[in-house]
């Protein structure tokens, strides 16, 4: 299982370092959210309850993971061509283990999530972003972009094997990518959303990674609303990734 | 229980799809070991879906498989050890380079590094793919890409290669190249190969074998020259100027003697004649007297077209261009 994981990854990952453009594509919008609307929006932190970070500090943890989110959510358009273009059969037809096909999904999703967040990191620090949690919180920040991404490659993977249409993968993405954006701390301190929106936050995993990477990066984080958040985000990825698993067993029956 | 000696024996399989399409209604074949073995149809006849169950990769809703002695729904692992497969898709990664998709595939059967790169090379070797070997999938001809596809088929040197329409989309010079490779393919006295096709010319040249498939069953199975052979007579084809009312053109024919089994489609008529060449004048000189004359008229000997036609009552081409 572990060599045929390994094998697996490694055809995944190629594709990934083959075409190095990709993740420049993938970071135009993350740096349109730091700086663009990082300059536009500047002064809320003068509002009063805010707190005394810099803005450009403040949305760091949402824009990593919000990007994480954003490039996740489309796994399923790439397993829905491998399906088409008869890939994942030639797979299946072999003795490899099936579970080693879907780890491959998670553990390259898990490497390109890693340096898609290290960079933004990196350019928000080098742009007067200040961390004072130190390497560790940058590491939390990462393990939730990493989780938060999980969630959403497997679910969108789920949905690709399960519609096969393209238009349900879009459609589904543009739906839920700007609610779970703005239901969250993202760009907003809670104590300034309206309340029934607050209220929502609560709901929203979007949240519970940015609450618990934000708490890791700062001063003196309270672990609490570190582990709280995180481990509901690791329930929930585990439950995505056995749906989608069940899923795939679905597909194998309906070729 | 199965006997051994069958490449691949399947009894009455059935597959019904989500929707209620019956693909398999109760089809059975039996592949003999080295034999070369063509499922022949048209499209929709339930080829492909036969093909994925002996492959594993779904399962009947009723029936028995057994593939190279293993059962393969009881124990799909081990018939997955045993077969290989060239599909329709064709499933090689277009961002990898041949080599790499080569090398991949040995390493999920678990070869050895040494093993693998001396198998991959005599593989690239064979198909005359050694120069295109470090180039992207992406960048291959149909038929480089194909041949890749069968490469990649026989790393694991199967008792038995299935191959999904292996001619399908190629350009003619592909394709008989590709013939070619699988007539090499069926000397191997080891290899048992089930190749599907809708094309009839295709069946006739590379099969020793044939069982023609119509709605999820086999109508008939055998030698390509056993089933020409079961046809007396020549085939008559006959295309008329104008579009007949009904039955005229067929009564007409009827009355002509040594003129049998005629079938009407639109201004085309089939028959069969002990004789072609005798009873072209008269079957001419009878339509012309009905009020329907002939544009063109052809003889030929029996082929696996007119097998189809006699078996599953109708013309083969009719269904493809559907």
């Amino acid at each position: 299982m572990i060599a045929d994981t390994w094998w697996m990854t490694q055809r995944r990952l190629r594709v990934f370092v083959r075409q190095p453009w990709y993740l420049v594509f993938t970071l135009i919008q993350p740096v349109i959210w730091l700086f663009l609307f990082g300059n536009l929006f500047k002064r809320v932190v003068d509002l009063p309850g805010f707190g005394s970070m810099s803005y450009l500090t403040y949305i760091v943890p949402g824009v990593v993971v919000m990007s994480a989110m954003a490039s996740n959510m489309w796994a399923g358009m790439g397993t829905m061509e491998e399906i088409e273009r008869g890939t994942l059969n030639r797979f299946l037809v072999t003795p490899v283990r099936r579970g080693a096909i879907m780890n491959a999904n998670v553990i390259e999703q898990a490497v390109s999530t890693t340096v898609q967040s290290l960079i933004i990191v990196l350019l928000a620090w080098a742009s007067g972003a200040r961390f004072p949690g130190g390497p560790a919180g940058v590491v939390v920040l990462i393990v939730m972009a990493v989780l938060l991404g999980t969630v959403f490659s497997a679910m969108s993977n789920a949905v690709g094997m399960l519609v096969r249409q393209r238009e349900t993968i879009i459609g589904l993405n543009t739906l839920l990518l700007l609610p779970l954006t703005f239901v969250s701390t993202t760009f907003m301190n809670e104590d300034l959303m309206p309340h029934w929106m607050r209220a929502l936050t609560d709901y929203n995993p979007v949240n519970w990674a940015v609450v618990a990477a934000r708490e890791a990066l700062a001063e003196r984080p309270d672990r609490g609303d570190v582990w709280l958040p995180a481990v509901g985000l690791l329930l929930l990825a585990v439950l995505m990734v056995w749906l989608s698993t069940r899923t795939f067993r679905t597909y194998q029956k309906a070729v | 229980m199965t006997s051994v000696a069958a490449a691949v024996e399947a009894n009455g399989l059935v597959k019904t799809y989500p929707k209620g399409v019956r693909a398999l209604d109760g089809l059975s074949i039996a592949v003999r070991p080295g034999e070369v073995f063509a499922l022949l149809g048209p499209n929709g006849a339930g080829k492909s879906t036969t093909i994925k169950i002996l492959t594993t990769l779904t399962r009947p809703d009723a029936g028995t498989v057994t593939v190279a002695g293993h059962d393969a729904l009881a124990h799909p692992e081990r018939v997955r050890r045993v077969i290989g497969v060239v599909a329709q898709r064709s499933g090689a990664d277009p961002a990898a380079t041949g080599r790499e998709n080569l090398m991949l595939h040995g390493r999920l059967y678990g070869l050895p590094s040494r093993q693998l790169r001396k198998r991959v090379a005599a593989l690239l070797d064979r198909f005359a793919l050694t120069e295109v070997a470090r180039r992207p999938v992406s960048t291959y001809s149909g038929g480089t890409q194909r041949r890749l596809d069968v490469a990649i088929g026989l790393m694991n040197r199967p008792h038995v290669l299935f191959l999904d329409e292996p001619t399908a989309g190629l350009d003619p010079q592909a394709r008989t190249a590709m013939w070619a490779e699988i007539g090499r393919l069926a000397a191997d006295e080891e290899l048992a190969i089930v190749l599907t096709t809708h094309h009839l010319e295709e069946a006739d040249r590379l099969a020793r074998r044939v069982s023609i498939v119509d709605k999820g069953r086999i109508v008939v199975t055998g030698s390509p020259d056993q089933l020409k052979a079961e046809l007396r007579g020549d085939a008559v084809h006959i295309e008329l100027r104008d579009e007949p009312s009904d039955g005229l053109a067929a009564r007409a024919l009827e009355a002509v003697d040594g003129v049998r089994e005629i079938t009407v489609a639109g201004r085309r008529l089939s028959a069969r004649a002990d004789d072609g060449a005798a009873a072209v004048p008269h079957a001419l000189a009878a339509l012309e007297r009905a009020g329907v004359p002939a544009a063109t008229v052809t003889v030929a000997r029996p082929s696996l077209d007119d097998v189809y036609l006699r078996y599953a009552g109708r013309r083969f081409d009719e269904e493809v261009t559907a």
